[in-house]
């Protein structure tokens, strides 16, 4: 089925002129239709959009032109600006929200030929690790319906892993693209800090915040990476740097590879999930690689430290919605602060004013020292720790999640608890590095996914090493059933 | 430490977020058990650590020539406005 082929074999048989691009889109467009209403994975579908786009892109080939994504569909997570599409972030704040431009990334892919089926549902502004707080519902999980797909990209996820789409965009800003990914049997890279543009993208975390992909395989998510990567002069923070040729990279040898394993990522994992990721090292080792046990002594402080820097940078970015200029206005309001008060407390949910409040509170006089700069104190400790574990291995490895998906609704009563589900994502995000998730096996039927975390601008790296994984594993072939 | 109902109605005031009678238990709980949570970073020891705000080391902030770069797009900007006039957003009346 066309829904089975990777990227790569898509644009052979588009290239060849054995599938037009508007017949692929048209099978992807059928699946949403028939799929998508026991998932809510996506929010909005641009059906018109996407078959103009896809005889705009069989134009471009019958004339010839060739391009790894030209003619291939894809559904972009509901945070990035799309010139003329509704972009609500998953919010009542931004539903009625036409994006009045293009995200960066949006526009690099978009000029690489892709063609937008539509748009993924996610938290409510990138804020959550289920999926669950979107003001359009919670999205379900193809391996299981009763269990969450993870967040804040669940919706990209699990299109992805339902085949809705050979591929999504997410964001990854304390393990958004790699938990749902793990929980949904997907490969998701997040890459460094700075690698893609943020431009376009809504701001949740800026110190954090970075865009990726959540894909079937490591070797198609290196060929979409290729085409989103590079320098934005209109993000301040995108790196000036060249982007490598992922494809071409992924079959170096993994003879010699040093990989750390994270000793605190073990500490009180569930057994089965230790035994898969176990399992997964000693492919790699198979492989040519070696591991050595790495200890990171201040990991642990990850999940506090992120949740005083990221609300804090939320409550600054999330004070641009004021019922003024865009976004949802409360009727009636007496005066000003009335408009903004409730135009505020009514457009946002529960988590997003949970979070604003949190980062209000760490960041007023009084606690900023004690809160905000002690975190920032921390943030550094980590950073150093992962700089001082780069000298002597090339990559870390370790679980992506400390369970499977869990059921939907079993911790939405207790945001700590919720917190400590990305307890071994956000030390990647802290200091900034790159990391994928790739699956690895499953637990009483659900995923589990491995993660490899590098040194800055390690894309390649790690890419190579997933796909060196998934040669030797079929792992990430299997679908989910009802989905095939 | 945990959070009083007026902690929480000074936080919400200066968030500008209008909060229920309804809410506002489950925030002074949760965000209770949050600062709870993140008092955990007391106990590192970060005497002499420099706070760190941004992932990549030494990287500046770009300066660009002070030239047009775009054009004027404050028409389409607007009609995600929730009330404009003449090219004015409106708000209500703050002077008497």
């Amino acid at each position: 089925m066309l829904h089975d082929l990777s990227i790569g074999a898509l644009a052979d048989r588009l290239a060849a002129r054995e599938l037009s691009s508007v017949e692929l889109t048209r099978h992807f467009l059928a699946r949403i239709e028939r799929l998508n209403p026991g998932l809510n994975a996506v929010i909005t579908v641009t059906a018109e959009n996407a078959l103009a786009d896809a005889a705009r892109a069989d134009a471009r080939l019958a004339a010839g032109e060739r391009g790894a994504l030209l003619g291939i569909p894809l559904i972009h997570k509901d945070i990035f600006c799309t010139d003329g599409v509704r972009t609500s972030c998953g919010s009542r704040m931004l539903d009625n929200f036409i994006a009045p431009y293009d995200a960066t990334v949006v526009a690099k892919l978009k000029s690489a030929g892709v063609v937008m089926l539509g748009k993924a549902n996610m938290d409510e502004f990138a804020m959550g690790s289920s999926n669950e707080t979107s003001f359009y519902g919670p999205v379900r999980n193809p391996w299981d319906t009763t269990k969450v797909p993870g967040g804040s990209s669940g919706g990209s996820a699990a299109a992805s892993a339902a085949r809705l789409a050979p591929f999504t965009t997410g964001t990854d800003t304390g393990g958004s693209i790699r938990q749902p990914a793990a929980l949904t049997g997907i490969t998701g890279v997040k890459p460094t800090y700075g690698r893609v543009s943020r431009y376009g993208m809504i701001a949740f975390a800026s110190s954090l915040d970075q865009a990726g992909v959540l894909a079937q395989s490591a070797a198609d998510a290196a060929a979409v990476l290729k085409v989103m990567a590079g320098f934005d002069p209109k993000d301040s923070t995108s790196v000036d740097a060249p982007v490598p040729d992922y494809p071409a990279l992924l079959n170096a040898s993994l003879k010699g590879l040093k990989i750390g394993l994270l000793r605190e990522f073990f500490d009180g994992l569930e057994p089965r999930n230790a035994q898969l990721i176990r399992d997964a090292l000693a492919v790699l080792t198979s492989l040519g690689a070696e591991t050595v046990e790495v200890s990171l002594p201040h990991l642990p402080m990850s999940v506090p430290t992120y949740y005083v820097v990221a609300p804090a940078e939320c409550s600054s970015n999330l004070s641009r919605f004021d019922g003024v200029r865009y976004g949802y206005r409360c009727e009636n309001p007496k005066d000003l602060t009335d408009l903004y008060e409730r135009s505020r407390g009514e457009g946002f949910g529960a988590e997003v004013k949970r979070r604003i409040m949190t980062g209000t509170y760490v960041l007023s006089a009084g606690y900023f020292d004690a809160y905000y700069l002690k975190a920032q104190r921390v943030r550094r400790l980590i950073t150093d720790e992962f700089r001082a574990a780069f000298d002597q291995v090339d990559l870390l490895a370790g679980p992506t999640t400390p369970t499977p998906a869990f059921p939907i609704g079993a911790k939405m009563d207790d945001p700590v608890t919720m917190y400590l589900n990305d307890i071994y994502t956000i030390g990647a995000n802290l200091a900034g590095l790159p990391g994928v998730s790739a699956p690895c096996g499953f637990v009483d039927g659900l995923p589990v996914g491995l993660q490899l975390i590098g040194p800055h601008f390690a894309e390649a790296k790690l890419l190579g090493a997933a796909h060196q994984f998934q040669l030797a594993t079929d792992w990430h072939t299997q679908r989910p059933r009802g989905y095939e | 430490m945990s959070l009083t109902r007026q902690d929480v109605e000074k936080i919400a005031h200066l968030a500008r977020l209008s909060i229920t009678d309804r809410e506002m238990p489950v925030y002074v709980s949760s965000l209770s058990s949050i600062v709870e949570f993140v008092n955990e970073l007391a106990r590192v020891e970060t005497a002499n650590v420099e706070p760190m705000a941004h992932p990549l080391a030494g990287q500046r902030q770009r300066l660009r020539p002070d030239a047009f770069t775009d054009s004027d797009h404050h028409e389409k900007y607007q009609r995600n406005a929730p009330q404009v006039q003449a090219g004015l957003y409106l708000v209500p009346r703050v002077i008497e």
